[in-house]
């Protein structure tokens, strides 16, 4: 059910797809069998035409452990600095590999790679909405710190505007039967009526406040991300507001026992350090399953087990 | 219908008769049907027309071509009230309703200027899907930003 799929958005998948994925997750970390030759003679292809470290290293580390070659274009040395176009790009780097990872400033980019592409296309992150294997850590990443994602009551936080690793969470996260969701988010950066409406209509119970504090009372797992000066109209706006979105030790002392932060990092100054040596802090947790996590995909997505 | 305009409605001898626009929208259905006249088809074009039904009404006639299914649906976007009648050799020879397609492909431009179908180099036609037909709200299927009815008309209509 894996095989040779597009990996375009969190949506395309059921709970199903994802339990099964967590579970060739679990397999790889526990070294259940040799993964270091599965991709023996495949090449993996990255087009990162928007910069993006740590997914692009994520990607090329996970591939290179599972025994793969990889090959990454280098968008202002190649091809395309000269002017060619982001399809026709795409068209050679299908030639070439077996697999291609893209991310690129053109929202929609991944959708039209896969209608381009013969060889199956991972979304690296697109426009404001889709970053599906930032979502699929994510939700691997509360699987194994509380056992279950059913029936806990999340927090995202930060811009749900234009934050697409929050939207993906949160089509993520209505493959579960969650209890509920809190989206707090400042006024300008609440979530697009496309996003609440396709929340909506997945059934999921849905709480917006502009009052973080209220809401990190009663969550499981607080999901922060970062709120970006630029995508405010007015600065004096985003003056007044950014003090009242950052996670700080003080303000989850009022959480409940068991409480996890994540974050998809990187983070600027809206995740507090001092919150990294609490027993909240599962942010670094959640990035060391992103090179497995992937793994268990790419495998699955080549057809190595 | 009165006289004077089942005359013209009936009058042509093979084609296709689009009844019942909203007034003012004729030019925006030809429009949205790439009937440019260059085709060297006869068009005939009646505006503000009275009717019964809508108070002020638009008729279009296309002589010697008959639109294909999914050209008639298109209309839905912007005539949902349009009737349309296939003509042939004077007579009414098909009715078709029209019926709002799955996926607009090709006509309308997406609002959101970082969408890959905005960019002129990558030449990807837009694509948008139906999500709500009254009042019309599509999803671009590419960044997932929704047009709406307003817009549609908008662009449409210039
Ligand atoms: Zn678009």
């Amino acid at each position: 059910m894996w095989k040779f799929r597009d990996v375009i958005s969190i949506l395309d998948f059921n709970r199903e797809d994802l339990e099964h994925l967590f579970s060739m997750t679990d397999r790889i970390l526990e070294r259940l069998f040799d993964v270091g030759s599965l991709l023996d003679g495949k090449i993996v292809a990255t087009a990162f035409i928007e910069p993006s470290t740590r997914t692009r290293l994520s990607f090329e580390t996970a591939a290179k452990r599972l025994g793969a070659e990889v090959i990454n274009l280098e968008p202002h040395i190649s091809s395309m600095a000269k002017g060619e176009s982001l399809t026709d790009t795409l068209r050679m780097l299908d030639d070439y590999a077996d697999l291609i990872v893209i991310r690129s400033p053109y929202e929609g980019s991944a959708k039209h790679a896969a209608d381009v592409c013969e060889h199956p296309v991972i979304n690296g992150g697109d426009g404001t909405q889709h970053h599906p294997t930032q979502a699929m850590i994510d939700l691997y990443t509360v699987r194994r710190l509380k056992g279950r994602i059913d029936g806990l009551e999340f927090g995202v936080v930060g811009d749900l505007k234009y934050g697409r690793a929050a939207a993906s969470f949160l089509y993520g996260l209505t493959r579960f039967n969650v209890k509920r969701i809190w989206l707090i988010s400042p006024e300008p950066l609440s979530p697009r009526p496309e996003l609440m409406d396709r929340l909506k209509s997945l059934g999921v119970d849905i709480m917006k406040t502009e009052n973080l504090e209220e809401a990190v009372e009663g969550v499981d797992i607080l999901y922060v991300t970062r709120i970006q000066k630029e995508r405010f109209p007015d600065p004096a706006e985003y003056e007044k507001v950014r003090g009242s979105y950052v996670i700080t030790r003080k303000i989850i002392s009022r959480a409940r026992e068991g409480l996890k932060v994540l974050h998809p990092l990187p983070r600027v100054d809206e995740l507090s350090h001092d919150v990294d040596d609490t027993p909240y802090q599962a942010y670094f947790i959640q990035a060391k399953f992103g090179v497995p996590v992937r793994m268990a995909l790419i495998s699955l997505i080549l057809g190595a087990f | 219908m009165d006289e004077q305009e089942t005359l013209r409605v009936s009058k042509i001898k093979n084609g296709t008769v689009i009844d019942h626009i909203p007034a003012g929208r004729a030019l925006a259905v030809l429009r949205l049907m790439g009937i440019t006249g260059s085709e060297g088809h006869v068009v005939t074009v009646a505006m503000n027309v009275r009717s019964g039904k809508l108070g002020k009404k638009d008729l279009v006639k296309v002589e010697n071509l008959e639109l294909k299914a999914e050209q008639v649906n298109k209309l839905t976007l912007i005539a949902p009230t349009a009737t349309i009648n296939i003509i042939r050799d004077y007579e009414v020879v098909e009715k078709r309703n029209v019926k709002l397609p799955d996926k607009i492909v090709g006509i309308l431009r997406c609002t959101n200027p970082g969408c890959i179908t905005r960019q002129p180099m990558e030449h990807v036609s837009s694509r948008f899907l139906i999500v709500s037909k009254s009042p019309l709200r599509l999803e671009c299927e590419y960044c997932g930003r929704y047009l709406e009815e307003e817009e549609v008309l908008k662009q449409l209509t210039q």
